[in-house]
């Protein structure tokens, strides 16, 4: 077991950081003197009132899990939303925690394997009694803590862009469902871009196969075409083939939902097949690659490719730079930030907002709390909870630059709404 | 005649490692710990079914499988055929498009159930296709391979390729397998709710006694002729076949015989741990549970289980606590093994420890064997008694063949050919 | 499926079918030769051939940072400079291993089988820790990459057309090293019979360690040349695993023909799969064939006939 002090992952050596503290203790003064001048028992409310199921929370702290893949094949992706996380709870912790609780986590590592994340989300709730989760990453580590977070009655706020079709009382979803992701993108590029016909391709799994479905009965809907669709295990290497069946068909559109590894052999062997994305056809657009994947394709592979998620790094907004400056100073000034990185460090503060609401640490009363909630701080702007515990998100498309970044080219006008049983899409 | 004593059934140590064995199993860790981690044990005793089946077929028959996760898995997704079914009732699927059948093959659009997946609402239909689907599939492979004398190194990475298969076609086939997921939330079994906590413990003593069946099973093997001949022909493989036996035959045997222990393993798995996915189909998966095997020692039956024990709980304790430092660990333990101790635990044990013990504990029929038997008896009772002794004792009627041409190897040889490493 | 396109349009698609067809045979080639040596001459089972490729990936990755950062000049051609180092520092590592590792196992296949993949998790972890759990991405020089346009459909990536040559290069590298140089004969003499080998005079541990090195250097290369189409991080060197062993294994372990006759063999039916059925079923499919063929003749395409 390792319990982490919240300062343990700080770096103080850093000058950056000495400002940023500087800040933080300028934001906790005011709350300081609130506390100070206040009696404890209102800042701080009993821990038999706050917490009736025998969670870990003590007087002055509350215990919650991490639980990400920190070895493995899927540590690439995981990373990130592990520092998103921690990053949100220094912060919580500097504004006075939650409750008048600082918050401390048990990080547990689910190893890119499965039954390990069952086993421990399992550890976190049973034996740790957490007062909530944030982790998993892919649906299959989703679907496998699922029962677990069920029967123990615990609470995960679970960070990716994913497939939808589950809407679960222990789970709020802090990433996008496909349909918000997939309906805006496709919209907008016919719309602006004029697209007729569309290539599918995807990484051969659940969540590219549900993403081309719901792709697929939109753009029919619209009365286009789908022109090819294609699926290559995960970890493929060799896309020539598909490359040149793509130069025969001639799409309009390629939309990629390619994962992992096979990334990177696909944009590259892309770019020398001489297909070029700054060129208006075929134009690219994907829902898979964020920031952080394009640190391994290469941004001088990928310019002019768009993708369609909720959150860029660019964005433009007082909020987004905050949090672009505090995860640069904690985590190093090379990091980028990728969409589910964001949606990770949404969770503490969805998290901290609902048991406020509540005034309770109690797990059901967080979950009648959460529809509702809203969150103005976000780094990608306002969101607010549904009542089916997704988010509602706007959605954002995203020009790919060479320097790795993306440029927002277009973001809807409204908060979209999360709709993970779509009919008609199924 | 005064060989018969050297076969018996089990010796005195074999006895008492048993008794030992069942002792810690039902009593020491069922006291011991809380329901999450004897769950946890139990976990680990599923991948003891699959050391187990490594031990006979590889450390015995000299055949190296790094597939031993496709029957693991095809156990494993028989059973959760089965609780899936049940658990996909029309009244609990009802926001379905189709009720009735499992949720992922609604998310594919899937309206009825596949004709294969009908007979698995049949529990009696369901164990049986645990037991024999693996099985089959086994002889299958072992037919093709063996009777070609695919041997060794070859066999290894065919049966590599064979996993890479499955998972591909597992996780390509998501309509029907699950896909990536695999079969998740699996409640009851019979309407009996296994994921309470008494059911875990019921599950967890099903799953021991299962396992004590089936190393039962394998001592007897390894105590009939059927036994010394694996050993025979691992070691001198030709000389065997020169003696008129079918060598291919009785490797077939072995391979199936593991992969049903696997299978088995499987489904104690997806009992104990609710769902069953692809990525125990792998490669990565199959070639873990060979380095169970390895660390307890490949010729000890018993190690098979403290040695699956102890790299699992070796790992959950390092995941916990550094989990960075687990693959160096991990890395270090397969290296380690393979070049310091190639016989597992189990020759450190009979080095170190054995003879340390009072003398009751090694009996007075070891008395007479020379010190070598200490080192490793089991390799020993399995060298001494190969063939040869038997058929000397009786049962010479059909099988009257020159006993001089199948007698093992002498021992100098055993470094050089067998794979096999006494210390 | 095709009447929806004119003759001049298949034929383009022939050709570049074929051409990725091409590619794909050099790649494995390339990743086989290496893994051909070490097992087919030394017996040795090396699991981390992909690890060993990776690191000549990353030696590929922290040349390129050297040189933009104190040689842009020559950024150009850092490429070259980056494959022979990379080739260095793999068949250091190889020897080391040899030296530390893989003598001791001598005549036990199946374990170097696990010692070496215990050295893979080692590698990949030491990885992780020291160029972190992402991929890294490694810049190209800009005349690697793009293609080279023949007519308006047909266009030849240049970093194929780089992969087809380096093929050739190190295939025929390989071919004079092992059967017209004095080193060549005294593996091929060790292969045939060792003690016989070791009694006229050739030092037959040397001649291991050498060969080690060699195969792993190869991978560095190939690890190196791959940084073009593929990813580099700590777990990519396992996707390459299974394919190299199951070209090596077809092809007959101890030929070097064999090897590539059945890279081409296998590259050519799944890129013609590939344009055919799905990519997932492609796969499958290629594999049952190799699969189907080594079961009706395990000793791969090409046997070489020596005394065991």
């Amino acid at each position: 077991m390792c319990i982490f002090n919240y300062e343990s992952g700080s770096r103080d050596n850093s000058p950056v950081f000495k400002r940023r503290s500087f800040i933080k203790t300028l934001i906790a003064f005011p709350l300081g003197l609130i506390l100070a001048s206040s009696p404890l028992s209102w800042a701080n409310p009993p821990t038999s009132e706050v917490n009736t199921t025998g969670l870990a929370v003590t007087d002055d702290t509350v215990t919650v899990g991490i639980l990400h893949s920190v070895t493995g094949t899927m540590a690439i992706s995981e990373t990130g939303s592990v520092q998103a996380e921690k990053l949100a709870i220094d912060q919580i912790n500097a504004m006075g925690g939650v409750l008048g609780r600082k918050i401390e986590y048990i990080q547990e590592d689910g190893a890119s394997d499965w039954p390990t994340f069952a086993e421990k989300s399992k550890k976190l709730l049973v034996n740790d009694k957490v007062a909530s989760v944030f982790g998993c990453w892919t649906s299959a580590s989703r679907k496998a803590v699922l029962p677990v977070f069920e029967q123990y009655n615990g609470m995960l706020y679970y960070p990716t862009f994913y497939e939808g079709l589950e809407q679960s009382p222990n789970v709020i979803y802090t990433g996008q469902e496909a349909t918000q992701q997939i309906i805006a993108g496709i919209d907008w590029v016919v719309k602006e871009k004029g697209a007729k016909t569309f290539y599918l391709l995807g990484s051969d799994y659940i969540w590219p196969r549900t993403s081309n479905k719901i792709a697929r009965k939109h753009i029919e809907k619209l009365g286009l075409k789908v022109v090819g669709e294609e699926y290559y295990p995960l970890g493929h290497t060799q896309f020539n083939s598909v490359i040149n069946k793509i130069k025969l068909k001639k799409p309009d559109v390629i939309y990629a939902i390619v994962v992992g590894g096979s990334n990177v052999a696909f944009y590259k062997q892309l770019k020398a097949a001489g297909i070029d994305l700054t060129k208006e056809k075929p134009l690219l657009l994907t829902i898979s690659v964020t920031e952080d994947e394009i640190l391994g394709i290469g941004g001088e592979n990928i310019e002019g490719a768009y993708a369609a998620m909720k959150y860029f790094q660019s964005l433009d907004n007082p909020n987004n730079q905050a949090f672009v400056q505090a995860f640069k100073d904690k985590w190093g000034k090379d990091i980028v930030i990728g969409d589910v990185t964001q949606a990770a460090y949404l969770g503490p503060w969805l998290w901290k907002a609902a048991v406020e609401k509540a005034g309770s640490f109690d797990i059901d009363k967080i979950r009648a709390a959460s529809p509702g909630i809203e969150l103005t701080t976000a780094p990608e702007g306002y969101v607010r909870i549904h009542e089916n515990h997704h988010l509602w998100s706007k959605t954002r498309v995203g020009l790919a630059q060479k320097d790795g970044q993306y440029k927002v080219v277009y973001e809807s006008e409204e908060l979209i709404e999360p709709n993970p049983f779509p009919v008609g899409y199924q | 005649m005064q060989q018969r004593s050297n076969i018996r059934f089990m010796s005195r140590q074999e006895v008492l490692g048993y008794i030992m064995l069942a002792v810690i199993l039902l009593a020491i860790i069922p006291l011991s710990l809380d329901v999450f981690r004897l769950n946890l044990i139990g976990k680990y005793l599923t991948y003891a079914f699959v050391a187990l089946g490594l031990v006979l077929c590889w450390g015995y028959g000299g055949i190296l499988s790094l597939g031993q996760g496709v029957f693991f898995g095809l156990g494993g997704y028989c059973m959760a055929m089965f609780l899936k079914l049940e658990a996909s009732d029309p009244e609990s699927t009802k926001i379905q498009s189709t009720p009735g059948i499992p949720d992922f093959m609604d998310w594919n659009q899937i309206t009825e159930l596949p004709w294969w997946w009908e007979p698995f609402r049949q529990l009696p239909f369901a164990l049986s296709a645990i037991v024999l689907l693996p099985t089959l599939f086994a002889f299958i492979i072992g037919v093709a391979m063996f009777k070609r004398r695919v041997g060794g190194v070859y066999f290894a990475i065919i049966t590599q390729a064979i996993a890479a298969i499955m998972t591909i076609l597992i996780i390509g086939q998501q309509g029907y397998t699950g896909g990536v997921n695999g079969i998740t939330d699996l409640r009851t079994l019979l309407g009996w709710d296994i994921r309470s906590d008494s059911a875990k413990v019921i599950l967890y003593y099903v799953c021991s006694a299962a396992l004590f069946i089936c190393l039962l099973l394998s001592q007897f093997i390894r105590y009939k002729k059927l036994g010394r001949i694996l050993v025979a022909m691992r070691d001198r493989e030709d000389r065997v076949r020169f003696s008129g036996y079918d060598v291919a035959n009785f490797k077939i045997f072995v391979f199936c015989l593991s992969a049903m222990f696997s299978a088995i393993g499987g489904a104690m798995f997806t009992l104990q741990v609710g769902f069953m996915s692809p990525s125990f189909v792998g490669i990565v998966p199959s070639i873990e549970m060979v380095i169970y095997c390895a660390v307890g020692g490949r010729l000890s039956l018993l190690g098979a289980v403290y040695g699956t024990l102890l790299v699992n709980w070796a790992k959950t304790i390092f995941s916990e606590t550094f989990p960075e430092l687990w693959l160096f660990a991990m890395g270090a333990l397969f290296i380690a093994v393979v070049m310091a101790f190639p016989n597992g635990l189990a020759s450190l044990f009979k080095r170190y420890i054995e003879p340390k013990l009072p003398a009751w504990y090694s009996g007075k029929t070891m008395v007479s064997k020379a010190p070598i038997i200490e080192k490793d008896s089991s390799m020993e009772t399995a060298h001494a008694n190969a063939l040869g002794s038997e058929e000397n004792i009786g049962s010479s009627k059909s099988l009257a063949k020159p006993e001089t041409a199948v007698t093992v190897a002498p021992r100098t040889d055993e470094k050089l050919e067998g794979g096999v490493y006494v210390d | 499926m095709f009447e929806e396109y004119s003759m001049a349009e298949l034929t383009d698609i022939l050709f570049m079918q074929g051409f990725a067809g091409l590619i794909l045979f050099s790649v494995l080639v390339l990743m086989a030769l290496g893994l051909a040596i070490i097992f087919g001459q030394m017996g040795v089972i090396n699991m981390a051939h992909g690890e060993f490729m990776i690191l000549g990936a990353y030696t590929t990755y922290l040349t390129s940072h050297i040189f933009e950062t104190y040689l842009p000049a020559l950024f150009d051609g850092y490429f070259f400079v980056a494959m022979a180092l990379a080739f260095l520092v793999c068949f250091a590592l190889g020897v080391l291993v040899e030296w530390g590792m893989i003598r001791f196992l001598f005549k036990r296949p199946l374990d170097t089988l696990l010692a070496t993949w215990g050295l893979s998790l080692i590698l990949q972890q030491s990885y992780r820790t020291v160029f972190g759990a992402r991929e890294v991405g490694v810049t190209l020089p800009e005349w690697m990459m793009g293609s080279y346009s023949m007519t308006e459909t047909i266009e030849v990536p240049i970093n194929g057309i780089f992969v087809m040559v380096l093929t050739l290069f190190i295939a025929s590298g390989v071919y004079f090293l092992m059967f017209r140089s004095l080193w060549g004969k005294q593996v091929r003499a060790v292969v045939q019979n060792r003690p016989m080998a070791g009694a006229v005079g050739i030092d037959t541990g040397k001649v291991d360690r050498y060969t080690f090195g060699i195969g792993c250097g190869i991978a560095g290369i190939a690890g190196s040349a791959f940084t073009m189409i593929g990813s580099t991080g700590p777990t990519s060197g396992q996707l390459y695993i299974v394919d190299t062993f199951l070209v090596v294994v077809f092809g007959g372990a101890q030929s070097l023909i064999g090897t590539i006759a059945s890279a081409f063999t296998i590259s050519q039916s799944q890129s013609t799969l590939e344009f055919f059925l799905s990519g997932s079923m492609a796969k499958v499919i290629t594999l049952l064939i190799v699969v189907g063929i080594l079961m009706l003749r395990p000793q791969g395409l090409f046997a070489l006939k020596i005394r065991q």
